[in-house]
């Protein structure tokens, strides 16, 4: 169980050196994606400005405030609230995200399924867990909104986050196979029949 | 007869700028402050909970709490669908589409001036229009009680992850109640980690497929400590919430014991040939606001 501090992007060597159960806090810089992104990207074919290559996006939309473009701020929004929606919804797109766009991680709560895990395996990738709900935490680990793109999806627009200590964010899939979510449903799934007889309902 | 009022007491007369300006407050308050109810049932569940993870992921939550009180944020970046619940009491005079148009109004202000993500699009262009409102949204559920000169604006912004694990099943009488109890726990299941748990697992009894989901959102949203009035429902929610906290989902679905802080039932009577079931899920972030209107004033709370 290490943890890893990871200055975004890495490479495929750093990401199948995670395995599940290790902790990792992220640092620099963090891509927030979201439903609409990618059904523009990938179903629609809109290409972003961004190179995503070996970097993290996070399943997210975030509460923001307009503020004016300067020197450092591209994207003309400051945080409010940046938290994390539910993955599964985006689970056809982790194998495009990584083979067209390049990216290594994925952030997100409540897990994706078999065809993720299969496309970490093969191209070098993994799913790391932030506590859902938790936003107002995750907020003090963002630094800035540095630039944004596909701003016409607002909120689900494509954000560039500057970030600080991003976690500790717990290792849920990794790229040997290894799935938190997989082993808790199976277990689940082998408790379901005495909680039933239990019920008088099996 | 034409008396409109009963004699000699004046009524509880309350005006759309007041309800506009609470369902304003009544928004954006319940983003930012958890109700006493769900920060114990927090302090319960850690105090049982067995797994180590599920115990780090547990005082995550609790520390989130604090740091949105403290920072004044947002519990969670989901503003959810805001949903309003009207109770009306008696002897109340209050010109209903006004209070419609005033709880719209209060919601696009919250959204605008705080400001808030607004989480409501059109269901086909999916078009936002960056008020959290649009065609019947805010949902605005309105019902009387016997409170004497007493009006209560409830306030739910409902997240998307737990209002996507909701579910009905039109059962038959030759299922029982036994399939009731199946349908809960195999929908437990199937949402998982997807839901935010620990969660409160709404469930409705009986009526008709509308009012059967209805009740499961009414079971999902009331307070901690609740009980089912009917007694029959109460036991079978005594019966679920042990139920579905020995099925190792535990705290996002990572394992462990605390998968719901409890099981809420709802009932209502149904046909002879009818047994719908239907469950709506609340996430940890139980998030809730209210304001209740008297002749002494507006008083706010959960």
């Amino acid at each position: 169980m290490a943890h890893h501090v990871l200055h975004m992007p890495i490479t495929e060597e750093q990401v199948r050196a995670l395995r599940i159960g290790d902790t990792v806090t992220l640092e620099d810089t963090l891509f927030g994606i979201r439903d609409a992104t990618q059904i523009h990207m990938f179903d629609h074919g809109r290409r972003t400005k961004f190179d995503l290559h070996g970097h993290a996006v996070i399943h997210t939309a975030p509460n923001l405030r307009k503020v004016e473009r300067s020197g450092t701020n591209h994207s003309g929004y400051e945080p409010v609230c940046i938290g994390t929606t539910t993955s599964d919804r985006m689970e056809r797109f982790t194998r495009p995200l990584m083979e067209r766009e390049g990216v290594r991680i994925i952030i997100g709560k409540g897990g994706l399924r078999d065809g993720s895990l299969d496309a970490f395996r093969d191209l070098g990738g993994a799913y790391l867990a932030v506590v859902g709900g938790a936003a107002a935490l995750e907020t003090t680990w963002v630094q800035a909104v540095e630039d944004v793109d596909l701003d016409d999806l607002n909120p689900e627009s494509l954000y560039k986050f500057s970030i600080k200590g991003f976690g500790p964010l717990l290792v849920a899939m990794d790229a040997h196979g290894g799935s938190l979510y997989a082993a808790v449903n199976a277990e689940a799934a082998r408790r379901r029949q005495a909680v039933l007889e239990k019920l008088g309902a099996s | 007869m034409t008396l409109m009022t009963k004699p000699g007491v004046e009524p509880l007369r309350v005006e759309p700028e007041a309800i506009e300006e609470a369902a304003k407050l009544l928004y954006i308050r319940a983003c930012k402050v958890l109700p006493d109810d769900i920060k114990e049932g927090f302090t319960r569940l850690d105090a049982t909970e067995t797994d180590a993870t599920a115990k780090t992921i547990l005082a995550t939550m609790i520390e989130n709490i604090g740091v949105a009180e403290r920072m004044d944020n947002l519990l969670c970046q989901d503003t959810g669908i805001p949903i309003f619940n009207v109770l009306i009491g008696r002897n109340v005079q209050v010109d209903g589409w006004a209070l419609k148009e005033a709880i719209a109004k209060g919601t696009a202000r919250a959204t605008r001036e705080h400001p808030l993500r607004s989480s409501v699009v059109h269901p086909i262009t999916r078009k936002n229009e960056h008020t959290s409102c649009g065609e019947r949204v805010p949902v605005i559920n309105i019902d009387f009680t016997d409170a004497e000169r007493e009006l209560r604006l409830e306030m739910i912004p409902k997240g998307s992850g737990s209002e996507n694990g909701s579910f009905l099943q039109m059962l038959i009488p030759a299922d029982g109640v036994a399939a009731v109890k199946r349908f809960v726990v195999d929908r437990v299941i199937q949402a998982g980690g997807k839901v935010c748990p620990p969660t409160i697992v709404g469930v409705g009894v009986g009526g008709t497929s509308d009012l059967c989901m209805h009740l499961a959102k009414v079971a999902a949203t009331r307070p901690l400590g609740s009980h089912c009035t009917d007694a029959e429902g109460a036991k079978l929610e005594a019966e679920l919430s042990e139920a579905v906290n020995c099925l190792g989902i535990g705290p996002q679905g990572l394992g462990g014991d605390s998968t719901a802080f409890a099981v809420h039932v709802e009932t209502a009577a149904t046909h002879i040939t009818m047994n719908p079931v239907a469950v709506n899920i609340q996430c940890h972030s139980a998030r809730r606001a209210s304001a209740t209107f008297t002749p002494d004033g507006i008083r706010i709370g959960f």
